[in-house]
């Protein structure tokens, strides 16, 4: 695996901040569950197994300090979904934020959908840096005067007050989804927005919690025939018509909406064929694709399965045009892994900004980031022993085999509980939110 | 290509082999792989990914509890000891009837998220 030090054209990561407690002994809530920057990347929201979302707002601009650029504080913290019961099918139903997705900005308040398994909610959040002081009725603390007491009149004024950062939901958008909900997406239009479980795709307006269209249904009419489910949706970044699913059996499927009301047909089918050869028990299980993402340009996607990364031409359907390997190490712990149950762990991926380098985790709080352009990859860790402030983080080397050098790791040496399954990356620049089982990294790109 | 009584010896001679044929080089890690789950688990299913493997993975976390039949269950058996949930509370296996005390407790509401301060 190359590395990313030498040369002068080669990014550097330093650390920024980490959020979360420090202790080992991880409480089933405070598992992050999703990471997501909004549009603009002044925002970024963290969900938990808990059901809360933490909004952290970016350190403003201090061109005296551009190192600061990587600086999130706290903005809102909000409780999301509770746990509920489903009486009449005796299923628990989790609370765990699966997505958080931002939608853009259109006035002072910012809005975002979160979603559990079952419901999506619409969240405002908004400001509020002023009060209304001098009522004639009333006290400052609420009470209401006697009226006998007054006897002038005056023009109750706004006064500056501490900020306040208020979240509301505005929507809630229930009862649609008979499996786990495992994507949302907003779509282009800004009207309207997917949410996909594991059979089903239903497309929903924001303004309308009543009603959802389904558009895309692949349950079999008999349960036994089922051989594949839908494991991520997404919709093109300006084509408010066309949409994306994968499968756990690797393949993705467009669809473009103006062709029919139910997508089941669709338009292009992308798929790697399989050499037969290297057909083995695993080779469905570890293409499933848990996470599938556009590119920026809208002209490419991203797609992860267990042990790689593939980027799609949207025009070329039959293989992608490029692939690389996350973890190819790990492909001889194939039968410990299934026995562990992390071969079914969902990874995702994202893209920088200008689509030059992508981003994905591993184990052992690993992540890797592959540069397309430069055709180089570097493995970074997320740790505490790495967290002085910009420190600059040094690339990680796994040893597959045979004799370990200096400052590799062994990968019997991994930690399989260590698993990085959800990061973000700014939309303009080069900060990244890593997360970790309980805690959120924040790295930035080396100033100098 | 092979029997399978004579697979673990057929995957380690193949190693020895030492092909320069980058195909093999990729499927030999694997094939060792499936051939150690099994052996380790023989009644493993022939297609993982069919549909008792999905069908699972959309039961997850199904609880049952009928209040019928527990009654009439502990009715029955007012003289022996009701067979315990397993390790995995979750799994609903033929003989067990789930009790109100092998359901997980109803969580209350959370306190702020250590993401915070």
């Amino acid at each position: 695996m190359a590395g990313a030090g030498g040369g002068n054209n080669d990014l550097q990561w330093c650390f920024s901040q980490v959020k979360g407690a420090i202790d080992d002994d991880v409480a089933e809530a405070d598992i992050i569950s999703t990471v997501e920057f909004n549009h603009s990347g002044e925002l970024l929201a963290t969900g938990d197994k808990g059901g809360r979302v933490v909004i952290f707002q970016q350190e403003t601009e201090n061109k005296s300090q551009p190192q600061s650029r990587g600086e999130y504080n706290v903005y809102s913290t909000f409780q999301s979904h509770e746990p509920e019961f489903d009486y009449l099918k005796s299923l628990e139903i989790e609370e765990k934020i699966n997505k958080i997705r931002w939608l853009p900005q259109k006035n002072a308040a910012q809005f975002l959908l979160s979603t559990n398994d079952k419901t999506i909610k619409l969240w405002k959040i908004s400001e509020r840096d002023k009060r209304p002081e001098g009522y004639n009725l009333k006290e400052e603390d609420g009470r209401y005067r006697d009226s006998t007491t007054i006897t002038t009149l005056r023009v109750p004024v706004f006064r500056p007050m501490d900020l306040m950062v208020e979240a509301s939901p505005r929507r809630v958008f229930a009862n649609a989804h008979t499996y786990h909900i495992n994507s949302i997406s907003v779509n282009s239009d800004n009207e309207t927005y997917l949410s996909a479980d594991d059979l089903r795709v239903n497309l929903w307006h924001l303004e309308i919690t009543d009603r959802s269209f389904n558009i895309v249904d692949i349950k079999p009419a008999n349960m036994e025939e089922l051989t594949e489910v839908i494991t991520a949706a997404e919709f093109h970044p300006d084509q408010c018509n066309t949409f994306v699913y994968s499968s756990s059996k690797g393949t993705i499927r467009l669809c473009d909406m103006r062709a029919s009301a139910l997508c089941d047909k669709h338009s292009k089918l992308f798929e790697e064929p399989e050499d037969p050869s290297n057909r083995s028990f695993f080779s469905e299980i570890i293409s499933s694709i848990s996470d599938v993402k556009f590119s920026h340009s809208g002209r490419y996607m991203m797609t992860r399965d267990y042990l790689s990364v593939k980027i799609w031409d949207l025009n070329m359907e039959n293989r992608p045009v490029e692939t690389y390997q996350v973890h190819e190490y790990l492909r001889s712990k194939l039968c410990s892994l299934y026995e562990n149950d992390c071969i079914f762990d969902k990874f995702e991926c994202c893209w920088n900004g200008n689509d030059s380098v992508v981003m994905t985790g591993s184990y052992n709080n690993f992540f890797r980031m592959l540069d397309r352009g430069q055709r180089r990859d570097v493995t970074l860790e997320a740790s505490r022993e790495n967290s002085k402030p910009r420190q600059v983080l040094k690339p990680r080397r796994v040893c597959a085999g045979g004799k370990r050098k200096k400052d590799e790791i062994s990968v019997d040496s991994l930690d399989f509980n260590k698993k990085i399954l959800h990061t973000a990356w700014h939309p303009q620049e080069n900060i990244i939110a890593v997360a970790t089982t309980n805690n959120l990294y924040i790295f930035q790109e080396k100033v100098n | 290509m092979s029997s399978p009584d004579n697979q673990d010896t057929e995957a380690i001679s193949e190693q020895s082999d030492e092909r320069q044929d980058p195909q093999d080089t990729n499927s030999n890690p694997v094939k060792t792989e499936e051939a150690k789950l099994k052996a380790k688990y023989p009644n493993l299913g022939q297609k993982p990914g069919g549909s008792s493997f999905l069908m699972k993975r959309l039961q997850k976390g199904q609880k049952y509890f009928d209040s019928g039949d527990y009654q009439m269950a502990k009715a029955k058996m007012k003289n022996m000891q009701l067979p315990v949930a397993g390790p995995d509370k979750n799994l609903v296996t033929g003989d067990h009837i789930p009790t109100p005390q092998d359901l997980p407790q109803r969580k209350q509401s959370l306190v702020t998220s250590k993401l915070v301060g």
